[in-house]
């Protein structure tokens, strides 16, 4: 299931760590990266290459937010709205996004493209109002701004 | 790309060592030629102990949180042990109103890796772990880079430089999970568990790390460690605060004209950063509230703030502390009861569960806040509020109980006036 490119780098790891348990967020996330999400199936194969079982895997990736067992939508906005970007306007960066989008947090737009959650502080507390996309930050935002990111994600 | 805005003239006095004014210092040809890896050649001419004595002396203190005397939680480690050992070095970087690692794996992550080095040879250690947390892709990308070319450059892995010393370096991204910043929980996620902090004792440098000794660091903190190598332990502890001295990153976010992350000598008046570093608060407006060092830090008055320094002495009388670093200004227009409920939201999202004072008591202050936030509350609620905080704190396996409680007590300590305002609000509001 994993790309010989990242059963290799598998295979490295393995060098870097006393347990084979330990790689198993290291898995997680090439998995993850490759198919989008954590299907049953995905987590049963990382048990058996790192010889954990299937319940144990199950917790770890209940534990963790970035962690996901379906994706919902292509494009995640999750929008900061901790206390620094709260003072700087994330009340209105997200009304203004529900709006476009006809959403409200945690819900999917009928064409499945996006999906919209209120997060926690990004550590961009200096450059904010914030929100990211995947591993891309989008920061000092105004409302045009928002407009713009949007259209260039259509 | 949010490196501190150019500096006010008057303040250039302090020439930059974590984050200097070097563009390209990621890279390593710039960093080599800038003196970089000086400071690991020296520290490997020294005996282990000796570098540990030269951190010791120098008093530099933990960037993370706690203030923690960094030479002497070293010392702590057993000089002899059957099993290995190991570092685990913390960027997990997720208390809200901090952003400074970041700036390091960004700028200067040849100077983290320096620190990691010397970290190891000091302790005795053969692995180290970066630890960061899993929203940060690009800057463990950026690290991930940083961290090859040194291998390529013979300063990480096996035999480094020609000596016998050799460690290797790995890079463990989190998940998303703001406990996993707790060290006894960090440890559990690079095992691959589920994030849950431990009880201590046993301490890590007895029981960490698969059961061995392990010393766990902040980024910045390591990132110190260089600087101390290259310059000593005496120039080091005159930096800034005799107790707590040496360059702290300085983050200032909330309501200011030039929010940003600043390098300056510890001990630097608050107003000051503030106003000077941080250019003052939007339409001159008066300051409300301060959280000085992220959100689990006390909250202080704006009108208490005269005298107050950023050195762990002068917060701890004015009650509060260094934390993170990580200023936050509130005008004098906040809606600090929006504040204090949103902060509680976090730790109440954020808590692990494993203990009931801090599972039960969080989402219950979060419910009580809400009914404030909403103009429903009653007098009562106020003295309950506290004694829920009271009742957390102290009581929880780690220091998250803690977090949630010193904001929401330092808060009705100091604003309980803001909180009777939204009670008789609460009472005499006309509904629409
Ligand atoms: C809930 C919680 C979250 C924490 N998050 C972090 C973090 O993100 N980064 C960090 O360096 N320390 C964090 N700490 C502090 C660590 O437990 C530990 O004290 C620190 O990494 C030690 O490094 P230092 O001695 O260099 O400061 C956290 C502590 C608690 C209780
Ligand atoms: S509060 Fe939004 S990034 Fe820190």
């Amino acid at each position: 299931m994993l790309t010989e490119e990242n059963k290799n780098k598998v295979e490295e790891l393995r060098k870097r760590y006393p347990t084979s348990q330990a790689l198993l967020l290291p898995v997680l996330w090439m998995i993850q990266e490759q198919e989008g999400s954590l299907s049953e199936e995905s987590m049963k194969y990382a048990g058996s290459l790192l010889n954990i079982p299937y319940s144990h895997i199950l917790g770890v990736v209940t534990f963790y937010t970035m962690l996901h067992r379906k994706s919902s939508a292509r494009y995640r906005i999750d929008v900061c709205t901790n206390v620094s970007c709260m003072l700087r306007g994330s009340g209105k960066i997200l009304e203004h996004i529900e709006k476009r989008l006809g959403i409200k947090p945690g819900e999917v737009t009928s064409d499945k493209k996006w999906t919209l959650e209120e997060t926690e502080c990004l550590g961009s507390c200096g450059t904010a109002p914030m929100l990211a996309i995947g591993d891309e930050y989008y920061e000092n935002l105004t409302l045009e701004k928002v407009d713009k990111l949007l259209e260039s994600l259509q | 790309m949010n490196l501190q805005p150019a500096q006010p003239e008057k303040l250039n006095a302090w020439e930059r060592v974590i984050l200097p004014d070097v563009p390209g210092l990621q890279k390593i040809d710039f960093y080599l030629a800038n003196g970089g890896y000086k400071a690991l050649k020296k520290a490997l001419e020294l005996k282990p102990e000796e570098v540990i004595e030269e951190v010791k002396k120098s008093n530099l203190r933990g960037r993370g949180g706690a203030c923690f005397p960094t030479g002497l939680k070293w010392s702590f480690m057993p000089k002899k042990s059957d099993k290995p050992k190991y570092l685990c070095v913390n960027g997990d970087e997720s208390e809200p109103g901090t952003f400074k690692d970041r700036q390091i794996f960004e700028f200067n992550p040849h100077l983290l890796i320096e620190g990691t080095l010397i970290a190891c040879y000091a302790m005795g250690m053969t692995a180290a772990y970066i630890y960061i947390r899993g929203e940060y892709g690009k800057w463990i990308r950026m690290l991930q880079k940083a961290l090859d070319d040194a291998c390529a450059n013979g300063f990480v892995g096996d035999k480094i430089l020609g000596t016998d010393f050799s460690t290797h370096i790995t890079i463990h991204r989190g998940a998303g999970a703001y406990i996993c910043g707790e060290e006894s929980s960090l440890m559990n996620s690079i095992e691959g568990q589920r994030g849950y902090p431990r009880v201590k004792p046993p301490f890590p440098a007895q029981n960490g790390l698969w059961g061995c000794p392990t010393t766990i660091n902040n980024v910045e903190t390591i990132s110190n460690i260089p600087v101390i190598i290259k310059n000593g332990w005496k120039w080091y502890s005159q930096v800034g605060a005799v107790k707590h001295p040496g360059p702290l990153l300085v983050g200032v976010s909330g309501h200011v004209n030039n929010p940003g992350v600043f390098e300056m000598p510890t001990g630097e008046p608050l107003l000051e950063i503030i106003h000077k570093w941080a250019g003052g608060v939007p339409g001159n407006k008066g300051i409300k509230a301060v959280i000085p060092g992220g959100s689990s830090t006390m909250m202080l008055r704006g009108d208490q703030l005269e005298g107050i320094r950023m050195d762990v002495d002068s917060l701890k009388a004015a009650g509060s502390s260094v934390g993170t670093a990580g200023i936050i200004v509130m005008d004098s227009d906040t809606d600090l009861i929006q504040v204090i409920t949103r902060i509680t939201e976090f730790y109440y999202r954020e808590s692990c569960g494993q203990c009931t004072p801090c599972r039960e008591g969080t989402v219950w202050m979060y419910k009580i806040l809400k009914r404030f936030e909403q103009y429903q509350a009653v007098a009562e609620d106020i003295d309950l509020l506290m004694d829920i905080a009271n009742n957390i704190e102290g009581n929880t396996i780690c220091a998250l109980g803690d977090a949630a409680a010193w904001p929401v007590q330092s808060m009705i300590r100091r604003f309980r006036d803001e909180f009777e305002k939204r009670v008789h609000e609460s009472q005499h509001r006309v509904v629409a």
